[in-house]
């Protein structure tokens, strides 16, 4: 395993082996770019390909064709000439486009004269009532046990919320044998009128068929409650039941493991940290980078592609990743970008591979009671702060999620937001009648990712360091 | 709560939790390994010491904290197992400097 | 519409959140100007240190006044802000050191300061017992110890609004002109006159007086800091070096926090900091050194505020020198948190009473002077 870059510095590093990552270092390093691909986990793949170089699942047919069509792009990228480090942290990145990277224990630093940020998506902070307690897990997370170590539920099992990864991973989890004793669907139901203006649009996607097989292969075999307005999970120390209100009727029902899944939000925690200018997404209800056609960010030298520059799924994420590397080869390397097939045949590919978005994020648009929750349910799960804890603030002068912090440490745990920050700004900007562009988000820091003092004491230094050493 | 699929044929490594030996398989993160086990390994937060299990398993919710080979608060859900890895369970502030 | 006030204060950090509340209790109606929100920039987000210790001799007397509010913040601001007083810890790291701490106390000792008081290694050790053994003694000031910058500045502004003050944030005072006898400033659409105007507006207070005729040697830095996640409790006092930069403190709530004036490179218009991570592994190298215990604590954020420094590290602190009405209240120079209550309520008393039993003398704009070009 690589534990350390073999350059100081590179035309183009990477950030993130994901669809967008890998085609973005593939390309890049394929027009003849010096290229890093740097990626946290253990092998490429990023979620939606997760461990497909080590999955022990071998029937081809239980993860299904599009999770195996990751497979050309990993070897593609493997064979560019990108180098690839994976276990890779990326704690940090400054405008001068110098990047802090953790692996196995060390850190060091790269220099990069173009940055692609493809740090994708995380799943959409669902906090009701119960969502702390040991057994109510993300629906990606059992998905990533079932893809990297063939873990299925076992025992009685719940899977609540909305959206194509549900769906998915319900159908997944069955064909593996796994249990699942109710699936409890919160798509609030004005969202099918809302939606149906854009339904044309999806019929033609291909993820349309595809979504109505996984429905109807999974329905044939699980009881699903639809019209779901309440949910909450209970137990002492761990989770024992799931109650939740559907017509006007509430049913509590014994569980041991709650999925929750309401859709994902751009992972944007390193560029926000690097000082990427967000702006609030109104349909998807989420911080977006604020991005030129390219991809390129309001940071000079920065481009975002894939689910981090706005939720578009993986073949979007693959062409926006070829899209963002082609215009730095083009600022780079002129010459070579003329080898490259054209920016308007990428172009094409990314309306094609959007087509039908619109009616995904307007039919799987969370309902409020799942987005800002009300009294003692958790917010930051990290420092324990509850919904109420912040309407307290906001009554005694608190006005956004930085002076939150004078107030409670919201945000200010390890996860630094990733699972409270979109609540934090809806929560406050519903308390103070304000927009969540106007109450803004959290101001982030470096390191993204704790790295250990004695990991930072053991930076090598440079001999400049040596002769700086100020003593005063 | 989870069982492996029979399926899986990776090859056992085995591992040492709070003590107690655990055989999981190539390829686990140490989070799904736990999981795995059936046994209860829920950790204690720094803040209340309330029970928590791993939430998110892709390196964003900071919950399957644990330490590992002596260095703690390691996000378990981002490092692979490998044969004789150390595991201890953190209950609430985890110890430093031992 | 031009509103009338008592004074004008330009900047809501704690220096200004501190002169608008005094103002409020001597029965004057203050408005704060403040361009972000208030404690935005280092008064929000610097190490709380509520220290006497190690200060030039020109500014302990407002140190010693500025303490003596801290010990009944809570009483003044109807919130603890996360006051706690154990102490401040020197430490030497070698006999050169403890000698130059010894002849430091007894230089304050001749001056008749008695806060400072000097340490030997046993002694040290019983304050910070994980301080590395090699350690010789070192100098504490018992009386000191930190709080919650954020919440401070901010219970300040919060109790100075309640008391009456107008309180305008996110919108920069600008077009600052004194016409018919009355300072005047631009708010957005609405003006502010007053026959007092205070520039406390941290790094950008230079460029007021310089607008206004009074240039000063001043730049604008950003001090990084660092904190650990939580971990158990292991230290009381607030810790600082003698030799080296750093200073070291542990919260309540377990987690530590690693200053010491380590400089990030400031980015003053865009209200942003780029950290320079090598001298943080400086920073914590000096504490691998001197805390073994904390090796493996882990580091969960790193950040700098931006504040100004003069050229002689002291605060310009007093009237201006060439115009009437006009006050100077900043140039804190990385420490002048501790120094915000009594500040707040000496500035008052210069510009309610003309005059201040605190010795402020050596800190007046007019010492520059000799020295402008």
């Amino acid at each position: 395993m690589n534990t350390t870059a073999r350059h100081d510095s590179y035309d183009v590093v990477v950030i993130g082996a994901g669809p967008a990552g890998l085609a973005a270092a593939t390309t890049a390093a394929e027009a003849g770019l010096s290229t890093l691909l740097l990626d946290e986990n253990a092998g490429p793949g990023g979620q939606v390909w997760r461990a497909i170089a080590s999955t022990p699942v071998r029937d081809r047919n239980h993860l299904g064709a599009d999770y195996w069509a990751g497979s050309e792009l990993v070897e593609e990228a493997r064979s560019s000439g990108a180098e690839i480090i994976q276990r890779a942290t990326v704690w940090s990145l400054d405008r001068n486009l110098e990047i802090g990277v953790s692996v196995g224990g060390a850190s060091f630093f790269v220099k990069a004269r173009r940055v692609i940020l493809a740090t994708g998506a995380l799943e959409r902070p669902f906090p009701i009532p119960g969502w702390t307690l040991p057994g109510v897990m993300t629906a990606g997370a059992a998905q990533t046990m079932l893809k990297s170590s063939g873990l299925v539920p076992s025992g009685p099992t719940v899977i609540a919320g909305q959206g194509p990864l549900l769906w998915l991973l319900a159908a997944q989890i069955l064909r593996l044998g796994g249990r699942i004793d109710r699936i409890l669907d919160t798509t609030e139901r004005r969202n099918y009128l809302a939606a149906l203006p854009h339904a044309f649009a999806f019929m033609t996607s291909r993820y349309f068929a595809k979504g109505l097989a996984l429905m109807k292969q999974v329905r044939a075999k699980v009881p699903v409650v639809t019209g779901i307005s309440e949910l909450a999970a209970a137990g002492d120390g761990q989770l024992a039941t799931v109650t939740y209100v559907s017509g006007g009727r509430r049913e509590t029902v014994p569980a041991e493991l709650l999925l929750l899944h309401q859709g994902v939000v751009p992972n944007v925690n390193l560029a926000m940290a690097t000082g990427i200018e967000h702006r609030w997404d109104d349909l998807q209800l989420c911080w977006s980078p604020v991005l030129d056609r390219d991809g390129n960010t309001s940071v000079e030298g920065i481009a975002i592609a894939g689910d981090g520059a706005g939720i578009g799924g993986a073949d979007a994420a693959i062409v926006r990743g070829r899209i963002a590397a082609r215009a730095a080869v083009e600022a780079l390397a002129p010459a070579a970008a003329a080898r490259l097939a054209p920016m308007a045949s990428f172009k094409a590919s990314l309306v094609k591979a959007e087509r039908g978005r619109i009616f995904l994020d307007t039919l799987f648009r969370p309902a409020p009671q799942f987005r800002i929750p009300s009294g003692d349910t958790i917010v930051c799960r990290c420092e324990e702060v509850s919904a109420r804890d912040i309407l307290d603030a906001v009554a005694i002068g608190a006005t956004g999620p930085n002076q939150l912090k004078a107030y409670r440490r919201t945000g200010m745990g390890p996860c630094q937001g990733r699972l409270c920050g979109l609540t934090v700004t809806e929560l406050m900007a519903q308390a103070r009648g304000k927009s969540p562009q106007e109450i803004g988000y959290y101001r982030l820091r470096a390191p993204v990712k704790p790295i250990t003092l004695a990991e930072l004491a053991a930076v090598p230094k440079t001999e400049a360091d040596v002769n700086a050493v100020v003593r005063g | 709560m989870f069982k492996r699929s029979d399926q899986d044929s990776r090859p056992s490594v085995r591992i040492v939790v709070d003590g107690a030996a655990l055989a999981a398989r190539e390829g686990d993160t140490v989070s799904a390994a736990l999981l795995a086990s059936g046994r209860d390994v829920r950790r204690a937060t720094a803040v209340s010491g309330a029970p928590r299990l791993p939430y998110c398993m892709m390196g964003v919710c900071f919950d399957c904290l644990v330490t590992i080979d002596g260095v703690g608060n390691r996000q378990g859900c981002l490092v692979p197992v490998a044969e004789g890895m150390q595991i201890e369970i953190q209950k609430g502030k985890r110890e430093i400097g031992r | 519409m031009t509103k009338l006030a008592d004074a004008i204060i330009i900047g809501g950090g704690i220096h200004g959140c501190s002169t608008a509340l005094h103002m409020c209790l001597a029965g004057m109606k203050p408005v704060l100007i403040e361009k972000d929100y208030a404690g935005r920039h280092a008064s929000g987000v610097n190490a709380g240190g509520v220290r006497q210790l190690a200060r030039h001799v020109a500014e302990i007397p407002l140190s010693i006044r500025s303490m003596g509010i801290w010990e009944r913040i809570e009483e003044l601001v109807d919130d603890s802000c996360g006051f706690e007083s154990h102490g401040q810890v020197l430490v030497a790291e070698n006999d050169a050191e403890f000698d130059a701490c010894r002849a430091r106390v007894a230089e304050l000792n001749a001056l008749g300061f008695t806060h400072e008081e000097l340490i030997d290694g046993p002694e040290l050790r019983r304050l910070v017992p994980a301080v590395a053994e090699s350690c010789p003694g070192g100098v504490v000031s018992r009386r000191d110890g930190a709080a919650e910058p954020a919440r401070t500045t901010t219970a300040i502004r919060r109790k100075a609004e309640a008391l009456g003050a107008t309180v305008r944030e996110g919108v920069a005072a600008t077009n600052i002109r004194k016409q018919d006898g009355l300072w005047r400033v631009d708010v957005g659409a609405d003006s502010y006159a007053a026959p007092v105007l205070v520039n406390a507006a941290g790094a950008w207070a230079g460029r007021i007086a310089a607008d206004l005729g009074e240039p000063v040697p001043v730049e604008t830095v950003a001090p990084m800091l660092m904190i650990t996640s939580r971990v158990p409790h292991f230290i009381d006092p607030v810790v600082i070096l003698r030799g080296r930069k750093l200073s070291f403190k542990q919260f309540a709530n377990g987690t530590v926090l690693i200053g010491g004036g380590h400089l990030a490179t400031p980015d003053q218009d865009r209200n942003e900091t780029v950290l320079d991570w090598r001298s943080l592994a400086i920073s914590a190298r000096t504490v691998f050194e001197l805390f073994p215990v904390m090796r493996s604590a882990t580091i969960v954020r790193a950040w700098a505020g931006i504040e100004a420094r003069t050229k002689d590290e002291l605060p310009v602190f007093g009237p201006s020198a060439r115009h009437s009405g006009l006050y100077h209240q900043f140039g804190f120079s990385l420490h002048g948190f501790q120094l915000g209550p009594g500040a707040g309520a000496v500035m008052t008393e210069l510009i309610a009473s003309g005059g201040t039993q605190t010795r402020i003398g050596d800190l007046g704009i007019d010492r520059f002077h000799s020295s402008q070009p």
